[in-house]
């Protein structure tokens, strides 16, 4: 436990040293968000009835992008090999990445929600849900894309190959996220579809880091 | 050179000794394949030469549906397909990673490309079954929604296999994908029963109305034989070419070899 705990206090120092990494996905994030008034016009209830979705196509696009180098930087400079070899199961390196790329990327979207939407236009009132939402999901998609990046490592393409292996999976949290949004802007409840978010990361939590294990011991 | 030459068995690892190897030799594979493939050639176009003009021309026309109902000839057996070959995907995925199976890799990857295609022929069938039926192309109802990511899973696999220099960890990679991929099977199976608040209701009341009538679903059956050793004669076509393709590669590679070597080695060198 103490090896992964340095595991990951690794993985949040790296990204505390490199901060524009961070910083891009979060900007990317926001623009992706902005992007939708220009393209839909910006009459408001157009916009915030394609707010939900656009929030969670945008927040799932801007956590892929860091996951293309999760692995990459560690394979290269021989790293990854170490952390192979400390006596880490390799399934526990993938969940500290998985971890960390959480804490690096999904929290600070989880932050950046409330001003992508307002520029979307989404209910006051809905911002605590958007925000469980974003956060269960950008969870959900940190698991799912560790084990992506670890199978696409060192293939060609990999970095085109990893949305193309990870989004279609991804699918179940955009629909009970953006469905959880619509209901709290309607003036329902949530629960039922955070809940359910819940549950997929649930299960996803113990079986992505095996998978992702099991790809990176190929060496 | 006799076919049972080393020269292919230097290029793959050696493999276990078990039960299950006895099918991994490519030589017996190849023999044993070469008999039963034009068997199965034959009753495929057997199957289909009966079953396809039953179905698009003898049988009745729906009462409701009319003629359009002879999309369902094509479409089912390519959904049945779809997610049988997935099943048969992620067998051999687990025949490949826990026994380490040359030949199971060699299946999943010749796999993929078929099943992907079964799978594309079922959406495009069903695209086009919907517009006259449901009055839309398509609707993001959930069992299309997760037939079309089993489509995505299809390419993505076969995509997968083939990015790597490395055959082998390609094949690794793939099966773990194949394996992570299986939680979508239940998900299109039930996705009927499943997601009838969520979605639109009674989009595909077909599996929820009383049983097919005979005069559909004999035909029906014979369609989905027919497209079924259809399917399995041509992954097992590609699975021999690609065992062939190996052989040939490593026949090349051995030749090369033994090209550069200088004439004083070529005794010691020599493998064949």
């Amino acid at each position: 436990m103490t090896g992964w705990r340095a595991l990951l206090g690794r993985e949040l120092r790296l990204a505390l040293r490199h901060p524009a990494d961070t910083l891009a996905a979060v900007l990317f994030f926001v623009l992706v968000a902005a992007l939708f008034p220009f393209g839909i016009g910006p009459a408001p209830e157009a916009l915030a009835r394609l707010a939900p979705g656009a929030l969670l196509a945008a927040a799932l696009l801007a956590a892929l992008l860091p996951l293309d180098r999760l692995f990459g930087a560690d394979a290269e400079d021989g790293s990854l090999d170490q952390l192979l070899l400390s006596g880490l199961p390799p399934a526990a390196v993938a969940a500290a990445k998985a971890v960390a790329h959480w804490l690096t990327t999904g929290l600070p979207l989880l932050l950046a929600t409330p001003v992508a939407a307002a520029l979307l236009n989404l209910p006051a009132e809905a911002w605590p849900a958007a925000m469980a939402a974003l956060g269960l999901a950008a969870g959900f998609l940190s698991l799912l894309g560790t084990a992506g990046a670890a199978l696409t490592l060192g293939a060609r393409r990999g970095g085109v190959l990893l949305p193309l292996l990870v989004l279609p999976l991804a699918i179940p949290a955009v629909i009970f996220g953006a469905a959880g949004i619509e209901a709290a802007a309607a003036g329902l409840s949530a629960r039922p579809y955070l809940l359910l978010l819940a549950a997929l990361l649930a299960a996803a939590m113990p079986l992505a880091p095996l998978a992702a294990g099991a790809a990176l011991r190929v060496e | 050179m006799d076919h049972a030459s080393p020269l292919a068995a230097e290029a793959r690892p050696p493999a276990g000794r078990g039960s299950l190897h006895r099918f991994a030799n490519p030589g017996r594979f190849l023999r044993l394949s070469g008999r039963v493939l034009p068997w199965l050639t034959g009753a495929a176009l057997l199957a289909l030469a009966i079953g396809l003009p039953w179905a698009l021309l003898f049988s009745p026309p729906d009462w409701q549906q009319g003629e359009t109902v002879r999309i369902l000839y094509v479409h089912v057996p390519m959904a049945w397909l779809a997610m049988g070959g997935y099943l048969a995907l992620a067998i051999g995925s687990a025949t490949a990673l826990v026994w380490r199976h040359p030949l199971a890799d060699l299946f999943c990857r010749e796999l993929s490309p078929v099943g992907a295609t079964v799978t594309a022929l079922c959406l495009a069938t069903g695209s086009l079954w919907g517009k006259p039926m449901w009055g839309t192309w398509w609707v993001w109802d959930a069992r299309l929604t997760s037939v079309l990511v089993l489509f995505f899973l299809w390419l993505g696999h076969a995509a997968l296999v083939r990015a790597f220099d490395d055959a082998e960890r390609g094949a690794r990679m793939g099966a773990i994908l194949a394996l992570i991929g299986v939680v979508n099977l239940p998900v299109v199976k039930f996705s009927v029963d499943w997601w009838n608040t969520l979605h639109q209701p009674a989009s595909l009341t077909r599996l929820n109305a009383p049983a097919l009538h005979v005069d559909i679903l004999y035909p029906l059956l014979v369609c989905a034989l027919g497209f079924t050793l259809a399917f399995a004669a041509v992954v097992l076509a590609r699975t021999r070419a690609a065992v062939m393709e190996r052989r040939v590669r490593a026949l090349q590679v051995a030749a090369a070899r033994r090209a550069e070597m200088p004439t004083g080695d070529r005794m010691a060198g020599s493998v064949g």
